[in-house]
């Protein structure tokens, strides 16, 4: 262990699957951003995944495993914070409901449900952070991931911090609120309305002239990242976290390079 | 009406490559969605009204055969008959009994999705009777020969030019073409089947226990044309449409044409309590309801309690961007979108419909607008977790869930795998993406998928920072 400093709450940072594999960079971010805001921040190695996927296919056994192990592994730090709604809308409101007749983990599962923060929701509305040092060259739309918004009402905090970095332009879609389509296993179980809904969100993208698509669950990104790339639409694709930490400087999810296409 | 939920896939694909329906969608989506957000935010206490309407329906529902009780005594008092119908074949004889009674040729019926339900036309005709839908969509899709597509705008699958062609073949010409000149040659042709008509059946939007009445709401006036002028009028309704009183009514028809049309009131309410008074100037000599349970009294008592306070007013699907995409008729039977994905494994099992509380991705909007804030999502979920306990699950999901499971739960051979594939995936990608994925077809038939950066965030983290 090195040595880490004492002020601020504690966090633990729930390092989601998609995030682990897929875009470390919206790990350093979301590490940059609570550091600076003054916490400390630790990976625990032994979190996996928070359970949703189980949860959502019917298999509460295997959800309630999972949700067991991040208990245990997350339940000693002040804050468990997470960059995706979804994964922290499970943490937040199904692991009490996972374990509402079971007098053992109910109170543990309620402990961290309390303290468990989406990385957006705990800078605004834990942290009142309302600066933002980043700049980036470019406008901006903001897809509104669904578990975040109607789970955890995340709406103003993004857009507010947004609006902070120095060069960024917020263009608003039509139906930013509508589903892009991702819906986890749902997006490969019926690829076809999956591909109709996105190619309705990737539609209301490019009508805003936007350079760049901004949002806070990477499946959601993965997916409209992944369209905008098949039909070879020229717009970047970042986690709100790159944005605001200043790390959005490298390639877009899919591949696109900042400042080429 | 035959259950086709089973070909929920086939019937999506088909829907999402059908030019006009796709046109048709799109019309009615923005319509019924700016509409309602209108509405509700015209009215201050619009979101206090959902949850006062919440609590009504489910104190109702906890003495819900005091209700109907109460009811039943108050529509006999008034002079009525009261029908209760354990499942769709008692609730079709009953109504097929009144009918041959009174030796009925015509029938006119107002919009009713519990005869939908019960597949009670078909059962109708099959017995000789002309049976007329007096409703200008549900007469479109009657004249088409298919079933509603949506609760309230059974015809919304339909464009206008669809809508010209059907009535040019049904009513011999010339072609219209605008939706004024549609209406009139409609309201023409049914005007004389309403004298005709010897039973009028209609649903029941409320029935009110304290006055015994039934009341229905329309945008056309069909529905008094049909209960008013035949001679007798049936009542096709679920048990859970009762309301305590007149006042509990208001209630639930403030939120009513809010959400469902995005109007603040349909422009007919038409209450009716038993047949014709002796100082009446007109109605039905015979006034019958036949309550349906159908399924209803198993939900009462289970985990799906919620879902019977339904009012039936389509706010859900049309919110529902996979309603959006695939239109009514890919669910298969009676009820679509989030509420029929709910109620139509439930009223016709688990295994007929696979696919319906599956084909949801859980995104919550349909939830948000429900103007009796019944949580959809979740019981779709449960219903999920159902056919998971049945093994009704396919077994490949199964095993794949096993297989997750075994390894989220061991993080070390977790992360191994997670590192396995950040390196392949990065190493089969060009330019950031990888554009065909044998085993993920289904993502990479209509997207890239982003490429991994070839390490995971947990091995980097530990390289920068040494932490275990």
């Amino acid at each position: 262990m090195t040595e880490t400093p004492t002020r601020g709450p504690r966090v633990g940072l729930f390092a989601t699957c998609l995030m682990n594999v897929f875009r470390p960079n919206v790990g350093f971010s979301a590490v940059k951003l609570l550091e600076d805001a003054g916490c400390t921040v630790e990976v625990p190695a032994a979190q996996t995944c928070c359970g949703q996927p189980g949860y959502n296919s019917g298999d509460y056994d295997a959800a309630r495993a999972l949700a067991r192990q991040v208990i245990e592994t997350f339940e000693h730090y002040d804050y468990i914070v997470g960059p995706s709604g979804s994964c922290m809308a499970t943490i937040r409101h199904d692991y009490p409901v996972l374990f509402q007749d079971d007098p053992q983990w109910l109170p543990r599962a309620q402990a961290l449900s309390v303290k468990s923060w989406e990385l957006l929701s705990f800078l605004a509305d834990v942290l009142d952070a309302t600066q933002s040092d980043a700049h980036y060259d470019g406008t901006a739309t903001y897809h509104d991931s669904c578990s975040g918004l109607r789970g955890l009402g995340i709406k103003g905090q993004p857009r507010a911090l947004l609006g902070e970095v120095d060069g960024l332009k917020l263009k608003e879609m039509e139906d930013s609120e509508v589903c892009c389509g991702f819906g986890g296993t749902f997006c490969v179980k019926y690829p076809e309305i999956s591909e109709k809904m996105v190619d309705d969100k990737v539609r209301n993208i490019l009508a805003t002239g936007a350079d760049t698509v901004v949002g806070g669950d990477l499946g959601c990104l993965m997916n409209i990242a992944g369209r905008l790339k098949r039909i070879n639409a020229p717009v970047k694709v970042f986690h709100t976290a790159e944005v605001l930490a200043g790390l959005a400087d490298g390639p877009g999810l899919a591949g696109a390079v900042k400042g080429s296409d | 009406m035959e259950i086709r939920s089973k070909e929920f896939k086939e019937r999506s694909v088909f829907a999402i490559h059908d030019a006009s329906l796709q046109q048709a969608l799109g019309k009615a989506r923005g319509g019924f969605v700016g509409k309602r957000a209108q509405q509700a935010a015209e009215l201050p206490e619009f979101e206090q009204l959902r949850e006062e309407a919440k609590n009504t329906k489910n104190e109702i529902l906890a003495n819900l055969d005091h209700y109907l009780e109460r009811y039943e005594q108050a529509v006999v008092a008034a002079g009525g008959h009261v029908h209760w119908a354990r499942d769709a074949e008692e609730a079709r004889n009953i109504i097929l009994d009144i009918c041959k009674r009174v030796d009925a040729k015509t029938i006119t019926k107002g919009k009713s999705m519990v005869s939908e339900e019960i597949g009670l036309n078909e059962a109708l005709i099959e017995h000789g009777m002309e049976v007329v839908e007096t409703d200008l969509g549900e007469y479109i899709i009657q004249l088409a020969h298919e079933p509603p597509s949506h609760i309230i705008a059974p015809a919304v699958h339909k464009t206008k030019d669809q809508v010209s062609d059907l009535f040019e073949a049904a009513h011999g010409g010339p072609r219209k073409t605008e939706v004024a000149d549609l209406v009139n040659e409609a309201r023409q042709v049914l005007r004389d089947k309403y004298f005709r008509a010897d039973v009028g059946i209609t649903g029941g939007n409320f029935l009110v226990a304290e006055t015994g009445s039934s009341i229905i709401v329309t945008n056309e006036g069909n529905g008094d044309l049909t209960q008013t002028l035949a001679k007798v009028h049936i009542v096709t309704s679920g048990i859970e449409r009762v309301v305590p009183t007149l006042d509990d009514a208001t209630l639930f028809l403030r939120l009513l044409a809010r959400s469902a049309t995005g109007q603040e009131t349909e422009t007919y309410t038409t209450i009716s309590t038993g047949p014709r008074h002796a100082d009446d100037l007109d109605g039905p000599q015979e006034y019958h309801v036949v309550l349906v349970d159908n399924g209803r009294s198993k939900m009462l008592g289970g985990r799906f309690r919620d879902m019977l306070r339904c009012i039936r007013c389509g706010a859900c699907m049309n919110h529902c961007p996979v309603y959006g995409a695939v239109g009514g008729h890919a669910y298969g039977w009676v009820y679509p979108g989030p509420m029929g994905s709910v109620l139509t494994p439930l009223i016709k099992g688990l295994d007929a419909a696979y696919d319906l509380p599956n084909a949801c991705t859980l995104n919550g909007r349909c939830a948000s607008v429900c103007p009796v804030k019944i949580p959809l999502p979740d019981l779709l979920r449960e219903l999920r977790h159902m056919q998971h306990q049945q093994d009704i699950t396919p077994v490949m999901q199964k095993r794949a869930l096993n297989l997750w499971r075994f390894a989220a739960t061991r993080p070390k051979l977790y992360h191994a795998l997670e590192q396995v594939a950040a390196r392949v995936l990065s190493g089969i990608s060009r330019k950031g993406r990888i554009r065909r994925l044998p085993l993920a077809s289904a993502w990479t038939d209509s997207r890239d998928l982003p490429a991994p950066a070839g390490r995971t965030f947990l091995e980097l983290w530990q390289g920068k920072r040494g932490q275990k």
